[in-house]
């Protein structure tokens, strides 16, 4: 291999690392202002000093941050990494720019299963008391998933098949969700629309340790796959031919969706876009050899939410928007030009 | 190496294409020939092993389902009719996939020498990072064959590798799959609709025509006339050149065109 050559190599992964280590900042920056931010302002120093010298801090300060603020801020990462990667997956195994958990009906799907736990109390496994609202949320985005899986096999079916079966799924589970809105009482109405609107306000120590659980779960199973998912972006065809089982990924990547989105509108409420969006972002930066792909959607999906997380708390002075309403209002002006993008060939 | 095709039938659903394929490739460009939906791609497919034919290939004296799957891999690279592929990515990173198997986290050295060895005994080593979405459909299909040959393989299958090429690119590409198959005694299978090319670039001609393999040899004896009117249904001109290759050149149809008979009534 020619000197310059190598050289040229070494530059492409030295810009990849330099993109690694800027959103990592921008991501550590967002985290460490969103706990600054609130109804009690701190400021960046009373912050990180709370942070890892918890006993030098006034009592007070230490409530906010340990007890308030760290778990959502760290929930926003964590939820942002989930949909990103969720997202990727999704986009590549289904070969379409389109695809996310939002705008293919499972977030609607997972929330269809959420909703129906937290108003009636009815989980599909009721021995599972504890976590039958998150596996209520598993089992309805795997059905979905199922559901648009099953189409994208019948007949060979095209990715505008699987975009419009996924819209199908989005109205049916919308539909079911108005049902069950219909025959509940309004405190329960209330209860459900505030709940859709996605807020991390909800977030416990318990449940973002569930959360980074199953994140922590699902990332080795993707990672042994990146060569994989790399090849899948040739073509099944080609993929076949260098040995890679596509049915295969295909469901596990189904699958391994179901569980991520799931965990996130389990916890967090439905957040649309971010899916969408960061492996876009992520695409656009690094490209699509998946050992970065990857990583980069999960790490865009963070710094998203993470921002969303802060301007929920500014943007009406005195009051938490919701979180959901926010990430949409960003994402379709964003969904807009990377649609005017798109013809610079990034996808 | 030899490959030798016996009894391979295949079917999608209940609608036979592949009606007991028989054929032999040696070392050298066999090109398959036939009119569309013959076969020719679902053949290559069987071969490669995305799909499962019944019947035998037989590789190097060994029927293929007594290998391992990755030796199957490595052995036998196939190169499907030009995808729309829109992957997001530099040539040396789609010309490594080729060797999938062996690619870690990290990306070694070797790897890369192999990435970069096999761009520069193409000729387009200056596409190394050049991204994938950014190249002509020549540059792709070269990208491609780059991809298929890096892991070395003893069998090439390539599925209408011309597509869309322009004539010179059709020459040039056929003179680096002609190279590369003589220095690396490769048993190159390449399914076809230009006669010109079979007949100036293949050591041997397998006609197909209704699942069957009705003829092989070499051009001159499978180039015909005859042929090209029983199986085509088109009457040609074929005449030999001075180093006795068939060159086609087609006069008419010998069925009534259809779509003229429903504008003429």
């Amino acid at each position: 291999m020619n000197v310059k050559s190598k050289e040229a190599y070494r530059k492409m992964m030295g810009r990849k690392y330099l993109f690694l280590l800027s959103i990592l900042v921008a991501i550590f920056l967002t985290f460490i202002l969103d706990i600054m931010t609130g109804p009690a302002s701190l400021s960046a120093k009373e912050v990180i000093s709370t942070i890892f010298f918890p006993a030098y801090s006034e009592r007070s300060v230490q409530v906010i941050v340990w007890t308030f603020r760290l778990p959502v801020a760290l929930m926003a990462v964590v939820t942002g990494i989930t949909l990103g990667l969720a997202g990727a997956n999704m986009q590549t195994i289904l070969d379409n720019p389109l695809a996310s958990p939002y705008t293919l009906g499972i977030s609607a799907a997972s929330g269809f299963g959420a909703a129906l736990a937290i108003v009636f109390g009815v989980g599909v496994l009721p021995f599972a008391d504890t976590l039958f609202v998150p596996i209520n949320a598993f089992v309805f985005s795997l059905i979905s998933c199922m559901a648009i899986y099953g189409i994208a096999r019948f007949k060979r079916a095209t990715s505008e098949t699987i975009v419009l079966t996924g819209i199908a799924v989005l109205f049916l589970f919308d539909s079911l969700l108005a049902l069950l809105e219909y025959t509940a009482n309004p405190e329960q109405v209330q209860a459900i629309v505030f709940w859709l609107f996605g807020s991390l306000t909800k977030t416990t120590w318990n449940t973002l340790g569930i959360t980074v659980g199953i994140v922590l779960l699902v990332i080795p199973l993707l990672a042994i796959d990146v060569w994989k998912l790399t090849a899948l972006r040739l073509g099944d065809d080609k993929a076949k031919s260098l040995g890679v089982n596509v049915e295969r990924m295909r469901l596990k990547g189904l699958i391994l969706v179901s569980i991520l989105t799931s965990t996130a509108v389990a916890f967090v409420g439905t957040i649309g876009f971010i899916g969408l969006v960061a492996p876009h972002i992520a695409r656009m930066l690094v490209g699509e050899d998946h050992r970065y792909f990857l990583p980069f959607s999960a790490l865009s999906g963070a710094f998203i939410l993470s921002t969303a997380s802060v301007l929920s708390k500014v943007v009406v002075p005195g009051i938490i928007f919701p979180i959901g309403i926010l990430t949409s209002l960003i994402g379709v002006p964003f969904f807009v030009w990377l649609l005017l993008y798109k013809k610079r060939g990034y996808w | 190496m030899k490959l030798e095709i016996k009894n391979l039938k295949f079917g999608y659903n209940s609608t036979p294409v592949l009606k007991s394929v028989n054929m032999v490739a040696e070392p050298m460009i066999t090109a398959i020939i036939g009119p569309n939906a013959v076969g020719k791609s679902t053949l290559l497919k069987c071969i490669c092993g995305i799909l499962k034919a019944e019947g035998s290939i037989i590789f190097n004296g060994k029927d293929l389902k007594e290998y391992r799957k990755d030796e199957v891999i490595k052995a036998i690279s196939y190169l499907p009719q030009e995808s729309s592929t829109s992957a997001v990515m530099t040539v040396l990173e789609a010309t490594m996939l080729g060797r999938i198997n062996s690619l870690g986290w990290r990306i070694n050295d070797e790897d890369l020498s192999a990435s970069m060895d096999t761009l520069e005994k193409l000729g387009i080593e200056e596409l190394a990072m050049r991204p994938m979405n950014e190249l002509s459909g020549g540059q792709k299909q070269m990208v491609s064959i780059a991809q298929s040959i890096i892991r070395k393989p003893k069998v090439l299958l390539m599925d209408e590798p011309t597509n869309s090429l322009d004539l010179q690119r059709q020459l040039e590409l056929f003179d680096v799959i002609q190279t590369i198959t003589e220095d690396n005694g490769m048993t190159t299978v390449v399914a076809l609709h230009d006669l010109n090319l079979a007949a100036r670039y293949a050591g041997n001609v397998v006609l197909m025509n209704g699942g069957k393999v009705v003829a092989s040899g070499s051009p001159a004896s499978v180039i015909t006339e005859a042929m090209i009117r029983k199986v085509y249904g088109v009457n040609a001109r074929v005449t030999l050149d001075g180093e006795g290759i068939p060159q086609v050149i087609p006069i008419n149809s010998t069925r009534k065109c259809r779509i003229k008979k429903a504008i003429m009534g």
